[in-house]
C-alpha cells in the first residue's frame, strides 16, 4: 500500500511538473529566428522577388508580427504558410506548391537539360564520325582526296593562272 | 581520282529537330494559356470599368450588403480608394476622405469606397479605426480589384466612376483637401 502511495504521489508530481513546463513553453513569445524561419519561406506580396524575412518596408514588419501572432497562438508552419497563399495567393510562396501549372515549373528544367543532353550526345556521336574514303584505285586514302575537293583545287588554280 | 566517300549528313537530326519545334510550340501554347487565364481585364479612362466583386470588412459593409458587384452600384457615382494601412501618403487623406463622405453619404448620390490593398487584418482594423473611418471598406489581398482598376504607382489611388459606370478621374497619391476631392466628383457629375 506504501509502495502504491509512493508511485502515486511521484506519477502525480511528475505530472504537475511537466505540465509546468508545458505551459511555460507555450507562454514563451517566439523568437525572431523563428518567425524569420518561416518568413524565409514567403516572398513579400507588393515588393516583389523580396523575400520576407529580408524586406524592410512597414508592410513586411506587419507580415512578421502576423506569423509572431500566429506562432503564439500555437499555429504550426504549414498552417501560416496555407494562411498566407489562401490570403495573398501562391505567389508569396519562395517554394511553388506542387499543383496544376505550378507542375511546370519542377517538371520543365529537368525535361529541358535531359532533352539537351540528348540531342547534344547524339551530335557529338555524328560529330566525332570521320568520313571513310574507300579506295578503289590508285588515289591516296583519306578524307583530304574527295572529289568535291579535287574540284574546288582545279577551279581555284584555274582562277589563278587567269590572275596572271 | 577514282575514289568513293561515303556520304555523311552532318548538322541537327531530323528527329531532334521535329521533338525540339513540338517542344517549343507546346511550352509557348502552355504559356500563352497560362497568360491569358491570368489576365484581368482592366480599366481605362472614358472606358466603361469591367464589374468584380466587393466583398465587405465587417462593420464596414455597404447598406448591410456584406458584398456586392461594382454593377450594382450604377446610377451613383462611385470613388474607390485604393489604400493599405502600411502606407504613410494614404495617411495625409484619411481624415479628408471621411470628411467627404459625410459630405455626400446623405444624398445617397455619391458613393465611397475604400479597396484596402494586400494588407493584413489587424493592420486594416487598426488604420480605420484611428482614423475613425465610415465608409464602406473591402478588402484586396490577392489585388484583383487594384489590378482591374488598373492601378498604376502604388497607394494611395483613388478613381471615380460616373453614374454609367465609366472611369472618369484617377488621382494617383494623396489627395491635400476636402475641397480637391470634391471638385474632382463635381467635375463629373
Amino acid at each position: 500500500m506504501k509502495k502504491f502511495f509512493y508511485s502515486f504521489t511521484f506519477a502525480f508530481l511528475m505530472a504537475i511538473l511537466f505540465t509546468g513546463v508545458s505551459f511555460a513553453q507555450d507562454t514563451t513569445p517566439p523568437t525572431d529566428d523563428e518567425v524569420n524561419a518561416i518568413a524565409s519561406q514567403l516572398y513579400c506580396p507588393v515588393c516583389e522577388s523580396t523575400p520576407l524575412d529580408v524586406c524592410p518596408t512597414e508592410a513586411c514588419k506587419d507580415w512578421r508580427e502576423q506569423i509572431r501572432v500566429m506562432l503564439s497562438e500555437g499555429k504550426s508552419e504549414e498552417e501560416i504558410l496555407k494562411y498566407f497563399e489562401a490570403q495573398y495567393g501562391a505567389r508569396v510562396l519562395a517554394e511553388p506548391p506542387k499543383k496544376g501549372f505550378y507542375w511546370l515549373i519542377y517538371l520543365l528544367p529537368p525535361a529541358i537539360i535531359l532533352l539537351g543532353a540528348v540531342i547534344l550526345l547524339r551530335s557529338m556521336k555524328q560529330w566525332t564520325t570521320k568520313p571513310v574514303a574507300e579506295s578503289t584505285g590508285t588515289g591516296e586514302v583519306g578524307g583530304d582526296s574527295s572529289p568535291a575537293k579535287d574540284d574546288y583545287v582545279a577551279r581555284l588554280e584555274e582562277e589563278l593562272k587567269k590572275q596572271k | 581520282m577514282t575514289e568513293e566517300t561515303t556520304n555523311i549528313k552532318r548538322g541537327v537530326p531530323v528527329w531532334a529537330q521535329v521533338t525540339i519545334w513540338t517542344f517549343l510550340v507546346g511550352l509557348l501554347a502552355l504559356v500563352g494559356f497560362g497568360l491569358n487565364r491570368a489576365r484581368n481585364p482592366m480599366a481605362e479612362i472614358g472606358e466603361p470599368v469591367p464589374d468584380f466583386d466587393i466583398v465587405y470588412y465587417e462593420g464596414y459593409e455597404y447598406k448591410d450588403k456584406t458584398q456586392m458587384k461594382l454593377s450594382d452600384l450604377q446610377g451613383k457615382v462611385v470613388v474607390i480608394n485604393i489604400w493599405a494601412s502600411w502606407c504613410k501618403p494614404c495617411e495625409q487623406e484619411a481624415a479628408e476622405l471621411e470628411e467627404a463622405w459625410q459630405f455626400y453619404k446623405d444624398a445617397d448620390d455619391v458613393v465611397f469606397i475604400g479597396v484596402d490593398y494586400v494588407d493584413t487584418p489587424a493592420g486594416a482594423n487598426e488604420y480605420l479605426t484611428k482614423f475613425n473611418i465610415t465608409f464602406p471598406n473591402a478588402p484586396d489581398l490577392q489585388s484583383t480589384i487594384s489590378s482591374i482598376l488598373n492601378r498604376q504607382m502604388g497607394v494611395p489611388e483613388t478613381y471615380i466612376i460616373d453614374r454609367e459606370g465609366v472611369l472618369r478621374h484617377v488621382k494617383i497619391g494623396p489627395f491635400v483637401s476636402v475641397d480637391e476631392i470634391k471638385s474632382a466628383i463635381q467635375s463629373i457629375e
